[in-house]
């Protein structure tokens, strides 16, 4: 398979500016500023398929296509690499091998758009990251590849980078703005959409690490070629996978879109840890629905993994073995997301610790046959919430009803969980 | 009270930033650093710098797991608590290092060194069960290297 994002990796620390050009970096931006015009741009991205890595999986060429241009003011693009979605830690290899990728993707999208203050928002914690990008910032800078008419060509962009000081909810857009802003995280109400009214209520981009990461290569390369990456036909471009719990290799890989899940498993995990046994795994990320060995033969794309019930969200998948109590894990997953909650909204703020302790019941040998309605109730009633946090929550809750209705039964006729000895 | 020259320096990047807010969490981060902790004193000293309120600081404090309004040791060590580390076994360390440190989670041991609290995942997933402590990150932990990197952590305030 040809590499994209994972191309240039050298395993002793990040590339330098002088790698990256050598390996034909930056010809991208040199080919679009010389002589493509904005709209040019956004076609290719448009017709490549590429779709956000950032967990909602929305066409990037769409989303930089509903952006006016003729309103007064300025426009921005913010990339986000809050990345704290357990079982995540793709954008972090990413960075810490190679910023320049983001760096180059970033001016791109922000001459498509008629950016000229973009802002990278990165979440605590992430010092390696945080430093590579603070140097290539500087290095491009110096370079005349950012700052005042890049390469010459009358377009001029800044690139700030916004180190955050540690809350999930940071990452939904729109509670980011806010962040950046200096107020206090909750998200906003849409519509009025960021593309329409965001940051400072100038009109919005918010893209996740790999997605822009990703726009370099299209635009050397042309859509076709990104698609063709694919395994599947419906799919486009490769994917940043990243693999935990009980496999063998728990390791971040670039694959292409649509391998199945078994493949995934079988091949760059190199099968289950020893003397392990697969039972399920989280797909993409902590917010999406369990699957299990019946799904192997799921291509692992967008669309496909809906189709199967769950997301692709973020590429975490996070694998777990026979000996692994599923009502453990989703009360493990929900302990994060009650903590996480900002508390802007009733159904999330007062639902998940709720939701929280009827599984700390069944976890405790206290469950009763009418707890089970109860959680298929809350995953209702957190369906209304204000953002997307609460429902994301519930996505772990309705994988445990749909596929281990029984393991959650057996805790309430044993009276403790069976796990535990 | 901090000094003249730090004062001087944070009104600058308030002065730089697009609206004064948008330095609130670098202002605040820097008054840690200089505390320790975000004191009272800390919150009027920021609420002035960016022309706040301290009640309109103090919102933004406690929204941030990074942001301590309360005494913290010299160290504060957070392990992560999601559900990767955790299908490794990131409890048994918890427990582990509270025995260890004598305190329970949110604790501060008594000669002040560390606090111990939990935290969202670290972005480390693959090399669980992950801890991190000040800016150091530390990955497929055991009982054994916890207690090794305890020594190690003591040795540096020696
Ligand atoms: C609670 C919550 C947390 C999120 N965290 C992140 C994150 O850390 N990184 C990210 O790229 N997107 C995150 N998102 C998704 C963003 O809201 C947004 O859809 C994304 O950044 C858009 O980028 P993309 O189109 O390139 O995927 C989060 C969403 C929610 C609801
Ligand atoms: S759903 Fe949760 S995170 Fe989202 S606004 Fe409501 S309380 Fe905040
Ligand atoms: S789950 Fe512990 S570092 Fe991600």
């Amino acid at each position: 398979m040809e590499l994209v994002l994972f191309k240039h990796n050298k395993p002793e620390g990040p590339l330098s500016l002088a790698e990256y050009r050598a390996a034909g970096g930056f010809q991208a931006l040199r080919k679009a500023l010389g002589g493509m015009s904005p709209e040019e741009v956004q076609q290719m991205v448009i017709d490549s398929g590429l779709r956000g890595r950032g967990g909602a999986g929305f066409p990037t060429g769409k989303k930089w296509s509903f952006v006016p241009r003729n309103l007064p003011g300025p426009r921005y693009l913010i990339c986000n690499c809050d990345e704290m979605e357990p079982g995540t830690y793709k954008d972090r290899v990413l960075l810490e091998a190679n910023p320049w990728l983001l760096v180059e993707g970033m001016i791109l999208a922000g001459y498509v758009l008629g950016v000229e203050h973009a802002f990278i928002f990165i979440r605590r914690g992430y010092e390696t990251p945080a430093r590579n990008l603070r140097q290539a910032l500087a290095e491009a800078g110096e370079a005349g590849l950012l700052g005042k008419n890049i390469l010459s060509s009358g377009f001029s962009m800044e690139i700030d980078l916004h180190v955050s000081a540690g809350r999930y909810i940071c990452g939904e857009e729109t509670a980011l703005m806010n962040a950046l802003e200096g107020k206090r995280a909750n998200p906003r109400s849409k519509p009025p959409f960021p593309a329409i009214r965001g940051l400072w209520g100038g009109p919005t981009v918010v893209n996740n690490v790999e997605t822009l990461s990703n726009i370099p290569s299209i635009v050397q390369n042309g859509p076709e070629w990104f698609k063709g990456l694919a395994r599947i036909p419906e799919a486009a471009g490769n994917k940043l996978f990243c693999f935990s719990g009980h496999v063998r290799n728990t390791i971040c890989v670039e694959l292409p879109l649509g391998m199945t899940l078994g493949e995934m498993v079988e091949g760059p995990c190199g099968g289950m840890a020893p003397g392990k046994k697969f039972k399920a795994c989280i797909p993409g990320g902590a917010s999406t629905p369990f699957f299990t060995a019946s799904h192997f033969d799921v291509p692992m794309d967008f669309d496909a993994v809906a189709k199967a019930g769950s997301r692709l969200g973020t590429g975490g998948v996070v694998v777990f073995d026979e000996q692994t109590c599923m009502v453990g894990a989703t009360l493990n997953l929900i302990r994060f997301y009650a903590r996480e909650s900002c508390g802007w909204c009733t159904p999330c703020r007062e639902g998940l610790p709720y939701v929280q302790d009827v599984l700390e019941r069944f976890e405790n040998g206290l469950g009763e046959e009418g707890d089970i309605e109860l959680l298929r109730e809350h995953v209702k009633y957190l369906s209304l919430a204000f953002c997307p946090l609460a429902p994301g929550a519930m996505g772990p809750v309705t994988g445990l009803l749909q596929y281990f209705e029984d393991e959650i039964r057996d805790h309430i006729v044993k009276k403790k969980c069976p796990f535990k000895t | 009270m901090i000094p003249e020259s730090m004062k001087k320096e944070l009104l600058e990047k308030v002065a730089s930033a697009v609206t004064s807010r948008e330095a609130a969490v670098d202002v605040m981060k820097e008054l840690q650093r200089h505390y320790g902790w975000l004191t009272d004193e800390a919150v009027d000293e920021a609420a002035e710098i960016l022309g706040l309120s301290p009640l309109q600081v103090d919102e933004l404090a406690t929204f941030y797991e990074m942001i301590y309004r309360r005494p913290v040791g010299k160290r504060v060590i957070q392990v992560c608590d999601s559900i990767s580390c955790w299908s490794v076994g990131c409890d048994g360390i918890m427990e582990h290092l509270k025995r260890r440190l004598g305190v329970e989670a949110g604790g501060t041991t008594e000669d002040g060194m560390f606090t111990l609290v939990p935290c969202a995942c670290l972005g480390n997933c693959g090399e669980g069960p992950t801890m991190m402590i000040g800016d150091t990150l530390y990955g497929r932990l055991t009982a054994e290297r916890v207690d090794e990197i305890l020594e190690m952590e003591n040795k540096r305030y020696e």
